[in-house]
């Protein structure tokens, strides 16, 4: 049977999810996520051409607010779990 | 009398407004239980007896006042994946290991405003993702009736908790079945309500059109005293409900007498353990001797709810998850060369397998290409699971079934598997989807000694109904008083 995800694509896969798997959990994950999508084939037999996609199974419209300022985050409570600041600043290794 | 921690949360607020105990005395139970017992089970990440005896104290002296507050002086427990102020927030992984939330969950903070002891935070299932705990970075949590047996998932820890007598009840979260399948693995009673009904705000998020917060208890009288607390409309969360919650206690002693009740004829599901289907007849002839109508009803999409949710949750997940970078909050790998490297590094060793590979199934199916063959046709094949419900409730008031087709399986048994592990969800999955409300409660024992739960659903909103039918239930029987012993 023809593979659903090829190691190839679970590499680029991976680096648009941020991680990085080394050449072991490649292996396994295109195994298992080949299998898992095998099954998801199961979907298939369900005739949805008339159907609408549901995204929240209890109905909303959307929900508005007055836009007026109310309390928010303390500077130091938003930075007290950062690895790394500089007392204003989330700090990260350098972009460029 | 039965030992403190062998009370009801309700059995407890009597014993203390009776003066039969002290607050000091019922913490302090629960506090030395915790220290025997708990090194075995692994139900707690984070103990707070400090704090814990402190508020306790407080009461006792009077400095706060015990009448007034529904859980006044009562001792509960949180699954870590409520955000606590002040107190470490892990969800079971080793990328939150060191996390302080600066702010209270709603819910946290409603359990606080109506008076309870937070006794500690529960191990559970990494991010939530999982059937068995064993997806936990802090070792899994063992099953008090057996402890080669998994607690169930993903609120294990909670469950495990509340069946061992380590708290008076507890608060899970359930996406898929994570607090039904807990409860039926461990014998206590745990609902979900209504998606919506209780705020998500400061629950971290896994699927957020899935994700609810719900009680995990000893008896179905307390799963109705903590929903009241901490259901109910909440600003912070867009989502969340503004129907009115009503008294959830008032018919929970009315009779069920006239009552129609629908058994889904696709939730007796090839492989079904005989003694799951047994334990189901007998509770059906319960019902009926209470006066209900049984009939058979169909939901014909039962089937495809396994497919559906492992496309949408973990979509939802791998885009909830992607705050977890290393920059504001959680574990960074340091001295990696660039930005890039170092959140690649950070979430390839904060993250567990479980995570990973849920992460990596929502990217690839909300991929360029993928999108309308993966996330839109389970979403299409969610509105059919809905309807399927919609439709089951015009000609019945609730349905019951089984939680789960067995009873809780060994620790190691479906780990190599994912696929496995996902289909052991095949009975929970559908209500979550559709997002109504269900409860699991005690229905009997197979001859090993491993509990069996009996699963109520109600269409959207109907929780009164739900808890009504369980409580008629669990009166008309005594399933939910039998205890584990340990060795």
């Amino acid at each position: 049977m023809k593979e659903k995800i090829t190691r190839e694509e679970v590499r680029h896969v991976a680096d648009l999810a941020r991680l990085d798997l080394n050449p072991d959990e490649e292996v396994q994950m295109t195994q298992q996520l080949n299998a898992i999508l095998d099954y998801m084939e199961k979907l298939n037999e369900v005739d949805t051409s008339q159907v609408e996609p549901t995204t929240h199974a209890v109905e909303r419209a959307n929900v508005f607010r007055e836009d007026v300022v109310g309390p928010s985050l303390q500077r130091d409570s938003a930075l007290a779990n950062a690895p790394q600041t500089d007392g204003v600043h989330f700090v990260v290794p350098k972009v460029i | 009398m039965a030992g403190l921690h062998e009370l009801t949360i309700h059995e407890t607020r009597g014993a203390l407004l009776r003066k039969e105990a002290s607050v000091t005395e019922v913490v302090t139970a629960y506090l030395e239980r915790i220290e025997e017992l708990d090194k075995s089970l692994n139900s707690y990440l984070t103990v707070l007896a400090d704090q814990a005896l402190e508020q306790a104290r407080a009461y006792d002296s009077g400095t706060l006042p015990l009448q007034d507050k529904p859980l006044g002086g009562v001792p509960l427990a949180l699954k870590d994946v409520l955000c606590t102020q002040g107190v470490r927030t892990t969800c079971g992984s080793r990328i939150l290991e060191n996390f302080i939330p600066p702010f209270d969950a709603t819910a946290v903070a409603r359990l606080k405003e109506n008076g309870a002891i937070l006794l500690g935070k529960t191990n559970m299932d990494e991010f939530a993702m999982g059937s068995s705990n064993e997806n936990s970075a802090y070792g899994p949590v063992r099953n008090p009736w057996d402890m080669e047996r998994v607690p169930g998932g993903s609120s294990g820890g909670s469950a495990a908790a509340v069946a061992a007598d380590l708290c008076a009840g507890a608060l899970g979260t359930d996406t898929g079945g994570s607090i039904r399948q807990p409860a039926s693995f461990c014998g206590v009673v745990g609902m979900k309500p209504t998606y919506g009904r209780v705020s998500r705000y400061g629950l971290v998020a896994f699927a957020s059109s899935l994700d609810q917060i719900g009680p995990i208890t000893k008896d179905v009288r307390d799963a109705a005293l903590l929903l009241q607390v901490v259901a109910g409309h909440d600003p912070r969360d867009s989502t969340c409900l503004e129907q009115p919650v009503g008294d959830l206690q008032a018919r929970l002693d009315e009779p069920i007498r006239g009552m129609t009740l629908g058994i889904p004829k696709e939730y007796f599901v090839e492989g079904m353990d005989p003694e799951v289907a047994r334990a189901m007849e007998e509770a059906f002839a319960v019902f009926r001797d209470l006066g209900a109508r049984l009939v058979e009803i169909s939901l014909p999409h039962t089937d495809y709810g396994v497919a559906a949710y492992y496309i949408i949750a973990p979509a939802e997940a791998s885009s909830n998850l992607a705050r977890y970078d290393g920059v504001k909050y959680g574990f960074r790998k340091q001295e990696a060369r660039d930005l890039l490297t170092m959140y690649r590094e950070s979430r390839n060793l904060g993250f567990g397998a479980e995570v990973k590979r849920r992460i990596m199934l929502g990217t690839y199916s909300l991929s360029a290409g993928y999108y309308d063959a993966y996330y839109r046709k389970a979403s299409q094949v969610r509105t059919l699971i809905k309807q399927d419900f919609i439709q089951a409730f015009d000609n019945c008031d609730a349905i019951i079934a089984p939680v789960v087709p067995t009873p809780a399986f060994k620790i190691g048994e479906k780990t190599q598997d994912p696929l496995q592990m996902y289909l052991s969800d095949v009975l929970t999955l559908p209500a979550s989807l559709a997002g109504i409300p269900g409860i699991s409660v005690p229905c009997g024992h197979t001859s090993g000694g491993l509990p069996v739960g009996l699963q109520v659903l109600g269409p959207h909103f109907g929780e009164a109904v739900v808890l009504q039918l369980a409580h008629n239930f669990e009166k008309n029987t005594d399933h939910g008083n039998k205890k584990p012993s340990f060795p």
